[in-house]
């Protein structure tokens, strides 16, 4: 049943029910205590789905840093440096999380200004059980910050796949705190906080459909990845030296672990347990599956074999793309995002990354700045009211939103938001990069990347397979 | 005593173990190793780049026989190890000045 039919119905149905009864209420004053019972319940009742299913995206987007990047990752490096790349996903999760409940969450997503929140929630003040009206109102406000902490976890330790094998882990520390304020705060409060500049349905003056973050993730952490990839060089002996991963079987897992992740990092922008989010479900792993398959068959035409290595880096570019459009699209869009994505991203690390000769050692601007870009756009031409009914004019009709709905006009607003995320993420990374240096030095010396990461950093080795 | 040190394909391990215990060698040291001869690697793509590979996967084999032994051992060992094609491997033979046996201390052609 479609959703205004659905309304109606219980439009129907609810006076049907009410009207006699009200008027009989009145006369029995026991019923009328009891009916309010009965719709207290009934809303605990969705309450209580909603949060259930909120709790556990969050748990699945933390999987997806934990091990998920860290096996995706850590098994594109080589051997010396596995537990440096771990290491990398892993101090996010706690120093992402010291930062978010000290001033982060407030900054993402307190106050109503266009590019910055406030501190009204500094030290999670009043950041309780009772809802968040703003933002979810069906589940606790501790449930929604909780959430949005994951995606601020894990969005720096994507940049990670850019300067992996070749960067100073008191550095990397330094570079992450400072990108999380100046970039990921701040790109959060204008995408998704309240009266941020590109905010979508919470009184944006540029509003731009991101469901679950490909600006807001995916353009600013594969962005900055360059920019730092170009920074700190290239790794010793690239690119005439073959630096093949060391262990495709973890990398295998590790996406595995991304792609079911995936459905809490996007049904989980839901926000609730709604058609919406099973929408946004399909949408996601439709796009990872199509991926897969363009960059698989594309590699297959110009390689002569499809190897493990397309295949999951094409369903991590397929779920990148479909991020913004998760709950915005169709299904068979989201087949076609995911496909284009597999297919550009292909060409953006087999032919493009060569031309320009930059060391992006595992990708992620090619996979996460290009996926996340094409998506954006692609979501304003997909995006429609069929799927969201979240938004409506003065009058309750729904508004047109993407080009399929005969609004083109948001593909221009998709533009301005990738634009301004671009934006961000260079000016922010090339003055944070150049603090980092010039306070504590990016790259490590000649010998210790030579020796390896794992023991000139943190004097341990990932296997000691003679023991 | 010989030292015949032997570098095979891989796959004829199996094949050369058989035909060496047919003719009663039983006691030998193997190890994975990588190299080439004049077999040219392969190419792999990685990432767009394009790589050599020419650190191919080969098995060595190490035995110490008697003096009187080492040419059956040798003909068994290649016609084992034999396909014909580049790539098939190498054996080589060393003079040997001792072997003991740890177990009871033997020397010479009886420790074997």
């Amino acid at each position: 049943m479609g959703s205004p039919m659905k309304s109606l119905t219980k439009l129907c149905l609810l006076a049907l029910a009410t009207t006699p009864v009200a008027l009989w209420a009145q006369a029995n004053p026991d019923i009328q205590s009891r009916l309010s019972a009965v719709e207290a319940a009934t809303k605990a009742a969705q309450s209580a789905g909603d949060n259930a299913w909120m709790l556990t995206s969050a748990a699945l987007v933390l999987m997806m840093t934990g091990p998920g990047l860290a096996l995706f990752y850590g098994g594109l490096v080589r051997r010396k440096n596995v537990l440096s790349s771990m290491m990398h996903s892993f101090i996010l999760m706690a120093v992402v999380t010291v930062i978010w409940a000290v001033v982060g969450y407030s900054l993402a997503f307190g106050g109503d200004s266009s590019f910055i929140g406030d501190f009204r929630f500094a030290f999670l003040n009043n950041v309780g059980s009772a809802p968040n009206a703003d933002y979810a109102g069906t589940i606790p406000h501790q449930t929604f910050m909780i959430y949005q902490l994951m995606f601020a976890i894990i969005t720096p330790a994507l940049i990670s796949g850019a300067f992996a094998e070749r960067m100073k882990f008191s550095a990397m520390l330094l570079f992450m705190t400072l990108w999380a304020l100046i970039v990921y705060f701040p790109m959060a409060h204008m995408v998704w906080g309240k009266g941020g500049l590109l905010s979508a349905s919470l009184g944006g003056k540029i509003p731009c459909f991101d469901f679950a973050g490909g600006t807001v993730v995916h353009i600013t952490s594969g962005v900055s990845a360059l920019i730092c990839a170009l920074y700190l060089g290239k790794r010793i002996g690239y690119p005439s030296e073959a630096m093949k991963p060391h262990s495709l079987v973890i990398s295998v897992i590790g996406a595995c672990l991304l792609w079911v992740g995936w459905f809490g990092f996007n049904a989980g922008s839901a926000l609730n347990a709604s058609g919406l989010a099973s929408s946004a479900f399909v949408a996601t792993h439709f796009g990872a599956a199509a991926a897969a398959l363009g960059w698989i068959l594309a590699e297959w035409l110009h390689n002569g074999k499809p190897s493990m290595l397309g295949g999951i880096s094409g369903c991590v570019a397929g779920l990148v793309a479909i991020t913004p459009a998760s709950g915005f699209v169709r299904p068979f869009p989201a087949l076609a995002i995911g496909f284009a994505a597999g297919i550009v991203c292909f060409l953006m690390v087999s032919k493009v990354k060569q031309k320009f000769g930059y060391d992006d050692a595992l990708d992620a601007f090619g996979v996460h700045g290009i996926g996340g870009t094409l998506g954006a756009i692609l979501t304003g031409v997909f995006a429609t009211n069929a799927v969201n009914d979240g938004f409506k004019d003065s009058a309750g009709k729904l508004l047109p939103l993407g080009w399929v709905d005969g609004h083109a006009g948001q593909v221009v607003n998709q533009l301005i938001g990738v634009a301004i995320s671009w934006g961000l993420a260079i000016v922010g990374t090339i003055i944070i990069i150049k603090i980092c240096d010039v306070v504590l030095g990016v790259r490590v010396p000649k010998e210790q990347e030579i020796e390896g990461l794992d023991v000139a950093l943190h004097g341990e080795e990932g296997y000691i397979l003679e023991s | 005593m010989k030292k015949i040190e032997a570098i095979i394909q891989p796959f004829k391990l199996d094949e050369v173990k058989e035909a060496l215990k047919g003719i009663g060698i039983d006691g030998m040291t193997i190890s994975e190793v990588r190299g080439h001869g004049r077999q040219k690697g392969h190419k792999e793509v990685y990432r767009g780049q394009e790589y050599n590979v020419d650190l191919l996967p080969k098995v060595k084999l190490e035995m110490v026989v008697s003096n009187t032994r080492a040419d059956e051992v040798i003909k068994t060992l290649a016609g084992a190890a034999r396909t014909g094609k580049i790539g098939d491997g190498k054996i080589f033979v060393y003079d040997v000045m001792e072997a003991v046996r740890i177990r009871n201390d033997d020397r010479g052609e009886s420790a074997l």
